[in-house]
Protein backbone atom coordinates (compact mmCIF):
# COMPACT_ATOMS: atom_id res chain seq x y z
CA UNK A 1 0.00 0.00 0.00
CA UNK A 2 1.59 3.32 -1.05
CA UNK A 3 1.17 6.09 1.24
CA UNK A 4 -0.01 8.80 -1.54
CA UNK A 5 0.40 12.10 -0.56
CA UNK A 6 1.43 13.33 2.11
CA UNK A 7 0.06 17.37 2.28
CA UNK A 8 0.92 17.88 5.75
CA UNK A 9 4.42 16.33 5.66
CA UNK A 10 5.08 18.27 2.32
CA UNK A 11 3.31 21.94 3.98
CA UNK A 12 5.13 21.85 6.85
CA UNK A 13 8.53 21.09 5.05
CA UNK A 14 7.68 23.70 2.48
CA UNK A 15 7.29 26.20 5.63
CA UNK A 16 10.34 25.21 7.50
CA UNK A 17 12.24 25.79 4.42
CA UNK A 18 10.90 29.60 4.72
CA UNK A 19 13.05 29.85 7.97
CA UNK A 20 9.62 29.07 10.70
CA UNK A 21 10.44 26.73 13.19
CA UNK A 22 8.63 23.03 13.30
CA UNK A 23 5.92 24.17 16.12
CA UNK A 24 5.12 27.29 14.30
CA UNK A 25 4.54 25.40 10.97
CA UNK A 26 2.32 23.01 12.55
CA UNK A 27 0.45 26.05 14.17
CA UNK A 28 -0.11 27.31 10.66
CA UNK A 29 -0.88 23.78 9.50
CA UNK A 30 -3.50 22.55 12.59
CA UNK A 31 -6.70 24.97 11.72
CA UNK A 32 -6.63 24.31 7.63
CA UNK A 33 -8.12 21.07 7.29
CA UNK A 34 -10.82 21.88 10.08
CA UNK A 35 -11.52 25.17 8.02
CA UNK A 36 -11.11 23.24 4.54
CA UNK A 37 -14.10 20.58 6.08
CA UNK A 38 -16.24 23.18 8.03
CA UNK A 39 -16.51 25.17 4.50
CA UNK A 40 -17.25 21.78 3.01
CA UNK A 41 -19.20 20.68 4.57
CA UNK A 42 -21.73 23.93 4.59
CA UNK A 43 -21.00 23.90 0.25
CA UNK A 44 -21.97 20.57 0.67
CA UNK A 45 -25.60 21.75 2.19
CA UNK A 46 -25.98 23.88 0.11
CA UNK A 47 -25.60 21.80 -3.28
CA UNK A 48 -28.21 18.87 -1.40
CA UNK A 49 -30.78 22.03 -0.80
CA UNK A 50 -30.56 22.93 -4.09
CA UNK A 51 -30.66 19.11 -5.35
CA UNK A 52 -33.61 18.38 -3.13
CA UNK A 53 -35.53 21.59 -4.72
CA UNK A 54 -34.49 20.30 -8.63
CA UNK A 55 -35.52 16.47 -7.36
CA UNK A 56 -38.65 17.31 -5.43
CA UNK A 57 -39.42 19.70 -8.31
CA UNK A 58 -38.96 17.28 -10.98
CA UNK A 59 -40.66 14.09 -9.12
CA UNK A 60 -43.82 16.53 -9.20
CA UNK A 61 -43.15 17.31 -12.60
CA UNK A 62 -42.51 20.69 -11.66
CA UNK A 63 -39.79 23.22 -13.36
CA UNK A 64 -38.46 24.43 -9.26
CA UNK A 65 -36.11 26.99 -8.57
CA UNK A 66 -35.13 28.81 -12.04
CA UNK A 67 -34.36 32.90 -11.34
CA UNK A 68 -31.31 32.97 -8.77
CA UNK A 69 -28.39 31.72 -10.96
CA UNK A 70 -28.35 29.50 -13.43
CA UNK A 71 -30.84 26.97 -13.30
CA UNK A 72 -31.66 28.30 -10.13
CA UNK A 73 -28.25 27.17 -8.34
CA UNK A 74 -28.24 30.34 -5.89
CA UNK A 75 -31.80 29.47 -4.54
CA UNK A 76 -29.94 27.57 -1.46
CA UNK A 77 -27.81 30.70 -0.67
CA UNK A 78 -30.45 33.23 -0.95
CA UNK A 79 -32.24 30.96 1.57
CA UNK A 80 -29.05 31.45 3.84
CA UNK A 81 -28.64 35.07 3.68
CA UNK A 82 -32.54 35.52 4.12
CA UNK A 83 -32.32 33.56 7.38
CA UNK A 84 -29.37 35.52 8.13
CA UNK A 85 -31.42 39.23 8.03
CA UNK A 86 -34.57 37.63 9.84
CA UNK A 87 -35.62 38.75 12.65
CA UNK A 88 -34.45 36.72 16.00
CA UNK A 89 -37.34 35.73 17.78
CA UNK A 90 -37.86 34.47 21.11
CA UNK A 91 -41.05 33.92 22.46
CA UNK A 92 -42.07 35.54 25.95
CA UNK A 93 -42.11 32.98 28.44
CA UNK A 94 -39.35 30.36 26.60
CA UNK A 95 -36.40 29.92 28.60
CA UNK A 96 -33.67 31.94 26.60
CA UNK A 97 -30.46 30.36 27.11
CA UNK A 98 -31.49 26.64 26.47
CA UNK A 99 -33.43 28.26 23.60
CA UNK A 100 -30.23 29.67 22.16
CA UNK A 101 -28.02 26.66 23.48
CA UNK A 102 -30.46 23.68 21.63
CA UNK A 103 -29.53 24.14 18.32
CA UNK A 104 -26.13 24.60 18.49
CA UNK A 105 -26.06 21.54 20.62
CA UNK A 106 -27.87 19.88 17.42
CA UNK A 107 -25.34 21.40 14.87
CA UNK A 108 -21.88 21.60 16.51
CA UNK A 109 -21.48 17.44 17.21
CA UNK A 110 -22.75 16.73 13.72
CA UNK A 111 -19.90 19.23 12.01
CA UNK A 112 -17.05 17.42 14.59
CA UNK A 113 -18.16 14.05 13.01
CA UNK A 114 -16.86 15.61 9.91
CA UNK A 115 -13.22 14.71 11.28
CA UNK A 116 -13.35 10.68 10.84
CA UNK A 117 -14.58 11.24 6.98
CA UNK A 118 -11.56 10.10 4.90
CA UNK A 119 -11.38 11.05 1.09
CA UNK A 120 -8.25 9.38 0.51
CA UNK A 121 -5.27 7.84 2.18
CA UNK A 122 -4.25 11.00 3.54
CA UNK A 123 -7.29 13.37 2.61
CA UNK A 124 -8.49 13.54 6.54
CA UNK A 125 -8.74 15.59 9.27
CA UNK A 126 -7.37 12.96 11.98
CA UNK A 127 -7.11 8.97 11.64
CA UNK A 128 -8.33 8.04 14.97
CA UNK A 129 -8.54 4.55 16.23
CA UNK A 130 -11.84 4.60 17.57
CA UNK A 131 -13.04 6.37 14.35
CA UNK A 132 -16.55 5.14 12.96
CA UNK A 133 -17.10 4.82 17.23
CA UNK A 134 -16.87 8.67 17.56
CA UNK A 135 -19.23 9.55 14.90
CA UNK A 136 -21.84 7.12 16.75
CA UNK A 137 -21.24 8.33 20.03
CA UNK A 138 -21.01 12.25 19.09
CA UNK A 139 -24.50 11.63 17.29
CA UNK A 140 -26.17 11.05 20.42
CA UNK A 141 -25.66 14.13 21.41
CA UNK A 142 -28.19 15.50 19.27
CA UNK A 143 -30.69 14.13 21.34
CA UNK A 144 -30.42 16.57 24.47
CA UNK A 145 -29.85 19.43 22.11
CA UNK A 146 -33.67 18.24 20.13
CA UNK A 147 -34.96 17.99 23.67
CA UNK A 148 -33.50 21.23 24.80
CA UNK A 149 -35.21 23.17 21.88
CA UNK A 150 -38.28 21.17 22.60
CA UNK A 151 -38.65 21.91 26.32
CA UNK A 152 -37.43 25.64 25.97
CA UNK A 153 -39.52 26.72 23.33
CA UNK A 154 -42.52 26.77 26.59
CA UNK A 155 -45.08 25.04 23.14
CA UNK A 156 -47.05 21.50 23.24
CA UNK A 157 -45.63 20.55 19.96
CA UNK A 158 -42.67 21.60 20.68
CA UNK A 159 -41.98 19.47 23.41
CA UNK A 160 -44.31 16.55 21.95
CA UNK A 161 -41.73 17.26 18.70
CA UNK A 162 -38.72 16.77 20.94
CA UNK A 163 -39.39 14.17 22.82
CA UNK A 164 -40.62 12.26 19.50
CA UNK A 165 -37.15 13.21 18.68
CA UNK A 166 -35.24 12.36 20.81
CA UNK A 167 -37.03 8.58 21.64
CA UNK A 168 -36.91 8.05 17.34
CA UNK A 169 -32.31 8.43 17.53
CA UNK A 170 -32.45 6.88 21.11
CA UNK A 171 -34.42 3.86 19.47
CA UNK A 172 -32.33 3.70 15.68
CA UNK A 173 -29.08 4.03 17.27
CA UNK A 174 -28.47 0.75 18.56
CA UNK A 175 -29.76 -1.09 15.11
CA UNK A 176 -27.40 1.83 13.32
CA UNK A 177 -24.79 0.91 15.63
CA UNK A 178 -24.77 -2.83 15.37
CA UNK A 179 -24.82 -2.91 11.75
CA UNK A 180 -22.01 -0.77 11.80
CA UNK A 181 -20.36 -3.32 14.47
CA UNK A 182 -20.44 -6.15 11.75
CA UNK A 183 -18.36 -4.01 9.51
CA UNK A 184 -15.98 -3.28 11.97
CA UNK A 185 -15.76 -6.71 12.66
CA UNK A 186 -14.75 -7.83 9.32
CA UNK A 187 -11.96 -5.14 8.93
CA UNK A 188 -10.77 -5.48 12.66
CA UNK A 189 -10.63 -1.94 13.14
CA UNK A 190 -12.88 1.42 13.81
CA UNK A 191 -10.44 3.42 12.00
CA UNK A 192 -12.28 4.86 8.60
CA UNK A 193 -8.89 4.49 6.71
CA UNK A 194 -8.97 1.01 7.91
CA UNK A 195 -12.53 -0.14 6.63
CA UNK A 196 -11.94 0.99 3.44
CA UNK A 197 -8.38 -0.65 3.05
CA UNK A 198 -10.41 -3.66 3.80
CA UNK A 199 -12.49 -2.99 0.57
CA UNK A 200 -9.88 -1.90 -1.69
CA UNK A 201 -8.05 -4.27 -4.17
CA UNK A 202 -10.58 -5.82 -6.16
CA UNK A 203 -12.82 -2.77 -6.94
CA UNK A 204 -16.86 -2.89 -7.10
CA UNK A 205 -17.12 -6.92 -6.15
CA UNK A 206 -14.69 -5.76 -2.89
CA UNK A 207 -17.11 -3.99 -1.30
CA UNK A 208 -19.25 -4.59 1.51
CA UNK A 209 -22.32 -4.17 0.45
CA UNK A 210 -22.15 -7.42 -1.02
CA UNK A 211 -20.73 -9.09 2.08
CA UNK A 212 -23.40 -7.11 4.14
CA UNK A 213 -26.76 -7.31 2.03
CA UNK A 214 -28.83 -7.39 5.20
CA UNK A 215 -26.67 -4.62 6.92
CA UNK A 216 -26.41 -2.33 4.45
CA UNK A 217 -30.59 -2.40 4.51
CA UNK A 218 -30.63 -1.77 8.01
CA UNK A 219 -27.95 1.31 8.41
CA UNK A 220 -29.74 2.72 5.65
CA UNK A 221 -33.47 2.49 7.04
CA UNK A 222 -31.61 3.38 10.87
CA UNK A 223 -29.40 6.50 9.12
CA UNK A 224 -32.69 7.88 7.71
CA UNK A 225 -34.79 7.79 10.73
CA UNK A 226 -31.48 9.45 12.82
CA UNK A 227 -31.75 12.06 9.93
CA UNK A 228 -35.51 12.50 10.68
CA UNK A 229 -35.37 12.39 7.01
CA UNK A 230 -38.95 11.18 5.65
CA UNK A 231 -40.83 8.10 5.45
CA UNK A 232 -39.44 9.17 8.97
CA UNK A 233 -39.59 12.71 10.00
CA UNK A 234 -42.54 12.57 12.54
CA UNK A 235 -40.79 14.89 15.23
CA UNK A 236 -41.89 17.32 12.36
CA UNK A 237 -44.53 15.94 10.77
CA UNK A 238 -47.04 18.58 9.81
CA UNK A 239 -50.33 17.52 9.93
CA UNK A 240 -49.44 16.35 13.98
CA UNK A 241 -47.21 19.09 15.44
CA UNK A 242 -47.05 21.89 13.38
CA UNK A 243 -42.97 21.78 12.81
CA UNK A 244 -42.11 19.57 16.50
CA UNK A 245 -39.22 21.23 18.20
CA UNK A 246 -39.00 23.87 15.60
CA UNK A 247 -42.01 25.28 15.68
CA UNK A 248 -40.94 28.28 17.53
CA UNK A 249 -37.54 29.21 16.06
CA UNK A 250 -37.14 31.92 13.48
CA UNK A 251 -34.05 33.54 11.87
CA UNK A 252 -30.45 31.65 12.08
CA UNK A 253 -31.48 29.52 14.94
CA UNK A 254 -34.25 28.28 12.69
CA UNK A 255 -31.31 28.11 9.88
CA UNK A 256 -29.24 26.21 12.55
CA UNK A 257 -31.76 23.24 12.58
CA UNK A 258 -31.50 23.17 8.86
CA UNK A 259 -28.03 23.40 8.23
CA UNK A 260 -27.69 20.37 10.99
CA UNK A 261 -30.14 18.21 9.26
CA UNK A 262 -28.94 18.36 5.70
CA UNK A 263 -24.98 18.43 7.21
CA UNK A 264 -26.18 15.09 9.02
CA UNK A 265 -27.76 13.51 5.85
CA UNK A 266 -24.32 14.75 3.97
CA UNK A 267 -22.90 12.87 6.59
CA UNK A 268 -24.57 10.03 6.57
CA UNK A 269 -23.89 9.57 3.08
CA UNK A 270 -20.54 10.00 3.65
CA UNK A 271 -20.60 7.49 6.31
CA UNK A 272 -22.39 4.69 4.20
CA UNK A 273 -20.35 5.26 1.49
CA UNK A 274 -17.01 4.35 3.58
CA UNK A 275 -18.37 1.74 5.10
CA UNK A 276 -20.54 -0.23 2.31
CA UNK A 277 -19.31 1.65 -1.18
CA UNK A 278 -15.80 1.32 -0.90
CA UNK A 279 -14.75 5.00 -0.16
CA UNK A 280 -12.62 6.77 -2.19
CA UNK A 281 -11.98 3.57 -4.04
CA UNK A 282 -13.05 3.84 -8.10
CA UNK A 283 -15.31 0.29 -9.75
CA UNK A 284 -12.10 -1.36 -10.90
CA UNK A 285 -8.67 -1.02 -9.08
CA UNK A 286 -6.69 1.65 -9.59
CA UNK A 287 -3.67 0.30 -8.84
CA UNK A 288 -3.36 -3.26 -10.92
CA UNK A 289 -4.86 -1.02 -13.86
CA UNK A 290 -1.49 1.27 -13.38
CA UNK A 291 0.88 -1.86 -12.75
CA UNK A 292 -0.77 -3.52 -16.16
CA UNK A 293 -0.27 -0.67 -18.51
CA UNK A 294 3.28 0.09 -16.97
CA UNK A 295 3.07 3.00 -14.67
CA UNK A 296 4.60 3.14 -11.52
CA UNK A 297 2.67 3.83 -8.71
CA UNK A 298 5.06 6.23 -6.84
CA UNK A 299 4.75 8.48 -10.54
CA UNK A 300 3.17 11.89 -9.31
CA UNK A 301 1.02 12.83 -11.91
CA UNK A 302 -1.06 9.21 -10.55
CA UNK A 303 -0.93 9.98 -7.44
CA UNK A 304 -2.55 12.91 -8.29
CA UNK A 305 -5.24 11.68 -10.28
CA UNK A 306 -5.85 8.71 -8.33
CA UNK A 307 -6.15 11.60 -5.03
CA UNK A 308 -8.44 13.80 -7.03
CA UNK A 309 -10.51 10.34 -8.21
CA UNK A 310 -11.05 9.36 -4.74
CA UNK A 311 -12.48 12.72 -3.79
CA UNK A 312 -14.53 12.39 -6.46
CA UNK A 313 -15.83 8.85 -5.93
CA UNK A 314 -16.38 9.52 -2.49
CA UNK A 315 -18.71 12.42 -3.19
CA UNK A 316 -20.50 10.95 -6.19
CA UNK A 317 -21.18 7.81 -3.96
CA UNK A 318 -22.83 9.71 -0.96
CA UNK A 319 -24.74 12.21 -3.16
CA UNK A 320 -25.78 9.00 -5.47
CA UNK A 321 -26.99 8.38 -2.15
CA UNK A 322 -28.34 12.01 -1.19
CA UNK A 323 -30.17 11.30 -4.32
CA UNK A 324 -32.15 8.29 -2.79
CA UNK A 325 -33.04 9.68 0.09
CA UNK A 326 -34.97 12.73 -1.79
CA UNK A 327 -36.64 9.94 -4.12
CA UNK A 328 -37.57 7.90 -1.03
CA UNK A 329 -39.14 11.09 0.54
CA UNK A 330 -41.90 11.49 -2.35
CA UNK A 331 -42.42 7.74 -2.79
CA UNK A 332 -42.88 6.51 0.66
CA UNK A 333 -45.53 7.98 3.12
CA UNK A 334 -44.76 8.56 6.85
CA UNK A 335 -44.61 5.84 9.23
CA UNK A 336 -47.27 6.00 12.55
CA UNK A 337 -45.58 6.77 15.90
CA UNK A 338 -46.17 3.26 17.18
CA UNK A 339 -45.08 2.15 13.67
CA UNK A 340 -42.12 3.40 13.82
CA UNK A 341 -40.91 2.39 17.16
CA UNK A 342 -42.54 -1.00 16.43
CA UNK A 343 -40.08 -1.29 13.28
CA UNK A 344 -37.26 0.11 15.44
CA UNK A 345 -37.28 -2.02 18.46
CA UNK A 346 -39.05 -5.61 17.12
CA UNK A 347 -37.37 -5.54 13.55
CA UNK A 348 -34.54 -4.26 13.13
CA UNK A 349 -33.15 -4.96 16.27
CA UNK A 350 -33.62 -8.34 16.32
CA UNK A 351 -32.63 -8.69 13.03
CA UNK A 352 -29.51 -6.44 13.08
CA UNK A 353 -28.48 -8.81 15.90
CA UNK A 354 -28.87 -11.78 13.70
CA UNK A 355 -26.85 -10.36 11.13
CA UNK A 356 -24.13 -8.94 13.64
CA UNK A 357 -24.14 -13.19 14.89
CA UNK A 358 -24.04 -14.80 10.72
CA UNK A 359 -21.29 -12.05 10.58
CA UNK A 360 -19.26 -13.47 13.04
CA UNK A 361 -20.14 -17.61 12.29
CA UNK A 362 -18.65 -16.23 8.61
CA UNK A 363 -15.57 -14.47 9.85
CA UNK A 364 -14.75 -17.80 11.40
CA UNK A 365 -15.72 -20.33 8.85
CA UNK A 366 -14.03 -18.58 5.56
CA UNK A 367 -11.71 -15.78 7.36
CA UNK A 368 -10.73 -15.65 3.27
CA UNK A 369 -13.54 -13.81 2.87
CA UNK A 370 -14.62 -12.01 6.03
CA UNK A 371 -11.72 -10.71 7.20
CA UNK A 372 -9.93 -12.74 9.45
CA UNK B 1 7.60 23.58 26.16
CA UNK B 2 6.35 22.92 22.55
CA UNK B 3 3.29 23.09 20.98
CA UNK B 4 1.45 19.79 22.34
CA UNK B 5 2.61 20.48 25.74
CA UNK B 6 1.34 24.05 25.73
CA UNK B 7 -2.26 22.80 24.23
CA UNK B 8 -2.19 19.98 26.83
CA UNK B 9 -2.47 22.65 29.67
CA UNK B 10 -4.89 25.17 27.92
CA UNK B 11 -7.55 22.19 27.35
CA UNK B 12 -6.82 20.75 30.55
CA UNK B 13 -7.46 24.21 32.21
CA UNK B 14 -10.78 24.99 30.23
CA UNK B 15 -11.74 21.38 30.74
CA UNK B 16 -11.25 21.56 34.57
CA UNK B 17 -12.68 24.83 34.86
CA UNK B 18 -15.87 23.79 32.81
CA UNK B 19 -16.25 20.65 34.99
CA UNK B 20 -16.09 22.60 38.24
CA UNK B 21 -18.32 25.28 37.19
CA UNK B 22 -21.01 22.92 35.63
CA UNK B 23 -20.80 20.27 38.57
CA UNK B 24 -21.96 23.34 40.81
CA UNK B 25 -24.34 24.02 38.55
CA UNK B 26 -25.77 20.73 38.85
CA UNK B 27 -26.13 21.48 42.48
CA UNK B 28 -26.82 24.78 43.13
CA UNK B 29 -29.54 25.93 40.21
CA UNK B 30 -33.21 25.76 41.65
CA UNK B 31 -34.82 24.38 38.73
CA UNK B 32 -34.02 20.80 38.10
CA UNK B 33 -33.93 21.00 34.13
CA UNK B 34 -31.03 23.42 34.38
CA UNK B 35 -29.07 20.67 36.41
CA UNK B 36 -30.24 18.17 34.23
CA UNK B 37 -28.78 19.66 31.25
CA UNK B 38 -26.06 20.75 32.98
CA UNK B 39 -24.82 17.30 33.79
CA UNK B 40 -24.40 16.57 30.55
CA UNK B 41 -21.29 19.33 30.33
CA UNK B 42 -19.76 17.24 33.26
CA UNK B 43 -20.08 14.36 31.47
CA UNK B 44 -18.80 15.93 28.33
CA UNK B 45 -15.90 17.51 30.50
CA UNK B 46 -15.06 14.40 31.89
CA UNK B 47 -14.78 12.86 28.56
CA UNK B 48 -12.30 15.64 27.88
CA UNK B 49 -10.20 14.83 30.27
CA UNK B 50 -10.18 11.29 29.24
CA UNK B 51 -9.02 12.43 25.65
CA UNK B 52 -6.15 14.02 27.65
CA UNK B 53 -5.13 11.26 29.03
CA UNK B 54 -5.05 9.21 25.78
CA UNK B 55 -8.01 7.13 26.52
CA UNK B 56 -9.89 7.68 23.36
CA UNK B 57 -12.24 4.36 23.54
CA UNK B 58 -13.73 5.64 26.86
CA UNK B 59 -13.96 8.97 25.89
CA UNK B 60 -16.19 8.18 23.25
CA UNK B 61 -18.12 5.51 25.18
CA UNK B 62 -18.16 8.04 28.35
CA UNK B 63 -19.86 10.25 25.56
CA UNK B 64 -22.04 7.27 24.61
CA UNK B 65 -23.35 6.71 27.99
CA UNK B 66 -23.47 9.29 30.04
CA UNK B 67 -24.49 11.84 27.72
CA UNK B 68 -26.60 9.68 25.21
CA UNK B 69 -27.84 7.20 27.35
CA UNK B 70 -28.11 8.28 30.91
CA UNK B 71 -28.71 11.91 30.13
CA UNK B 72 -31.77 11.37 28.24
CA UNK B 73 -33.21 8.98 30.20
CA UNK B 74 -32.57 11.78 33.35
CA UNK B 75 -34.03 14.12 30.87
CA UNK B 76 -37.19 12.02 29.53
CA UNK B 77 -38.04 11.22 33.51
CA UNK B 78 -37.69 15.48 34.51
CA UNK B 79 -40.18 15.73 31.48
CA UNK B 80 -42.76 13.46 31.22
CA UNK B 81 -43.33 13.49 34.82
CA UNK B 82 -44.85 16.97 35.44
CA UNK B 83 -46.05 17.66 38.56
CA UNK B 84 -47.03 20.53 40.10
CA UNK B 85 -45.97 20.76 43.48
CA UNK B 86 -45.41 23.89 45.87
CA UNK B 87 -42.05 23.76 47.44
CA UNK B 88 -42.28 22.56 51.50
CA UNK B 89 -39.36 22.73 53.63
CA UNK B 90 -38.22 19.10 54.93
CA UNK B 91 -38.28 19.10 58.81
CA UNK B 92 -34.77 18.90 60.54
CA UNK B 93 -33.41 20.32 57.28
CA UNK B 94 -30.27 22.21 58.88
CA UNK B 95 -29.13 18.45 60.39
CA UNK B 96 -29.02 16.77 56.59
CA UNK B 97 -27.74 19.67 55.57
CA UNK B 98 -24.94 19.54 57.98
CA UNK B 99 -24.58 15.59 57.70
CA UNK B 100 -24.59 15.92 53.81
CA UNK B 101 -21.88 18.19 54.10
CA UNK B 102 -19.74 16.00 56.39
CA UNK B 103 -20.30 13.33 54.29
CA UNK B 104 -18.59 15.21 50.95
CA UNK B 105 -16.13 16.94 52.60
CA UNK B 106 -14.97 13.11 53.70
CA UNK B 107 -15.29 12.09 50.52
CA UNK B 108 -13.12 14.73 49.04
CA UNK B 109 -10.32 13.98 52.22
CA UNK B 110 -10.34 10.30 51.24
CA UNK B 111 -10.15 11.21 47.39
CA UNK B 112 -7.09 13.59 47.64
CA UNK B 113 -5.55 11.79 50.06
CA UNK B 114 -5.38 9.15 47.58
CA UNK B 115 -4.56 11.58 44.77
CA UNK B 116 -1.79 12.73 46.79
CA UNK B 117 -0.33 9.40 47.63
CA UNK B 118 -0.83 8.02 44.60
CA UNK B 119 2.62 8.16 41.67
CA UNK B 120 0.95 8.91 38.84
CA UNK B 121 4.26 9.50 36.40
CA UNK B 122 4.34 7.28 33.68
CA UNK B 123 7.84 6.96 31.53
CA UNK B 124 6.86 6.17 27.72
CA UNK B 125 8.16 2.73 27.90
CA UNK B 126 5.97 1.70 30.73
CA UNK B 127 3.65 -1.21 29.58
CA UNK B 128 0.43 0.90 30.17
CA UNK B 129 1.35 2.99 27.79
CA UNK B 130 -0.40 1.30 24.92
CA UNK B 131 -0.82 2.03 21.49
CA UNK B 132 -4.35 1.39 20.44
CA UNK B 133 -6.57 1.27 22.99
CA UNK B 134 -9.45 -0.76 21.98
CA UNK B 135 -7.18 -3.83 21.52
CA UNK B 136 -5.34 -3.28 25.41
CA UNK B 137 -9.22 -3.16 26.61
CA UNK B 138 -10.63 -5.68 25.22
CA UNK B 139 -7.58 -8.39 26.06
CA UNK B 140 -8.11 -7.02 29.74
CA UNK B 141 -12.03 -7.71 29.42
CA UNK B 142 -11.02 -11.47 28.57
CA UNK B 143 -8.74 -11.97 30.93
CA UNK B 144 -7.78 -10.50 34.14
CA UNK B 145 -11.31 -8.31 34.34
CA UNK B 146 -13.27 -11.39 33.13
CA UNK B 147 -15.26 -11.97 36.29
CA UNK B 148 -16.29 -8.16 37.03
CA UNK B 149 -17.34 -8.12 33.27
CA UNK B 150 -19.57 -10.87 33.04
CA UNK B 151 -21.03 -9.54 36.51
CA UNK B 152 -21.82 -6.51 35.12
CA UNK B 153 -23.74 -8.29 32.08
CA UNK B 154 -25.77 -10.59 34.35
CA UNK B 155 -26.60 -7.14 36.57
CA UNK B 156 -27.88 -5.19 33.49
CA UNK B 157 -29.79 -8.05 32.12
CA UNK B 158 -31.86 -8.22 35.33
CA UNK B 159 -32.35 -4.57 35.37
CA UNK B 160 -33.49 -5.23 31.83
CA UNK B 161 -36.08 -8.20 32.92
CA UNK B 162 -37.03 -5.99 35.59
CA UNK B 163 -37.62 -3.37 33.59
CA UNK B 164 -39.85 -5.47 31.23
CA UNK B 165 -41.97 -6.94 33.91
CA UNK B 166 -42.80 -3.53 35.57
CA UNK B 167 -43.45 -2.59 32.28
CA UNK B 168 -46.13 -5.05 31.13
CA UNK B 169 -49.17 -5.05 33.69
CA UNK B 170 -50.06 -7.86 33.08
CA UNK B 171 -47.46 -10.01 34.01
CA UNK B 172 -48.00 -9.05 37.78
CA UNK B 173 -50.71 -11.05 39.28
CA UNK B 174 -53.53 -9.61 40.48
CA UNK B 175 -53.67 -10.18 44.30
CA UNK B 176 -50.60 -8.59 45.00
CA UNK B 177 -51.62 -5.53 43.05
CA UNK B 178 -54.90 -5.35 45.20
CA UNK B 179 -53.00 -5.80 48.50
CA UNK B 180 -50.64 -2.53 47.43
CA UNK B 181 -52.98 -0.17 48.22
CA UNK B 182 -51.56 2.01 50.77
CA UNK B 183 -50.68 5.36 49.75
CA UNK B 184 -47.66 7.24 51.29
CA UNK B 185 -46.42 10.44 50.26
CA UNK B 186 -43.74 9.25 47.99
CA UNK B 187 -46.54 7.09 46.43
CA UNK B 188 -46.57 8.04 42.77
CA UNK B 189 -50.05 9.34 41.32
CA UNK B 190 -51.01 6.47 38.71
CA UNK B 191 -53.45 5.83 36.40
CA UNK B 192 -56.20 3.34 38.01
CA UNK B 193 -55.79 -0.49 37.71
CA UNK B 194 -59.25 -1.09 36.33
CA UNK B 195 -58.82 1.31 33.38
CA UNK B 196 -55.44 -0.77 32.40
CA UNK B 197 -57.52 -3.79 32.49
CA UNK B 198 -59.97 -2.85 30.92
CA UNK B 199 -57.48 -1.79 28.48
CA UNK B 200 -55.64 -5.28 28.56
CA UNK B 201 -58.89 -6.75 28.11
CA UNK B 202 -60.09 -4.77 24.93
CA UNK B 203 -56.45 -5.75 23.02
CA UNK B 204 -57.13 -9.76 23.82
CA UNK B 205 -60.65 -9.60 22.56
Amino acid sequence: MNSGIDLQGSFIQTLQDFGLPIGLAKAVWLPLPMLLMIVGATVGVLVVVWLERKISAAAQQRIGPEYAGPLGVLQPVADGIKLVFKEDVIPAKADPWLFTMGPVLVVVPVFLSYLIVPFGQNLVVTDLNVGIFLWISLSSIAPIGLLMAGYASNNKYSLLGGLRAAAQSISYEIPLALSVLAIVMMSNSLSTVDIVAQQSGYGILGWNIWRQPVGFIIFWIAALAECERLPFDLPEAEEELVAGYQTEYAGMKFALFYLGSYVNLVLSALVFAVLYLGGWEFFIPLDRLADWIGVAETTPWLQVLTASLGIVMTLIKAYFLVFIAVLLRWTVPRVRIDQLLDLGWKFLLPVSLANLLITAALKLSFPMAFGG
Amino acid sequence: MNLAEGVQIVSFGILAVMMIGTALGVVLLPKIVHSAFLLAGVFISISGLYILLNADFVAAAQILVYVGAVNVLILFAIMLVNKQEDYVELPGRTIRKVATGVVCFGLFALLGTMVLATPWSLSTTSPSVVDNTVIALGEHFFSDYLLPFELASVLLLMAMVGAIILARRDLIPESMADENTVTTGLTLPERPRELARLGSEEQDS
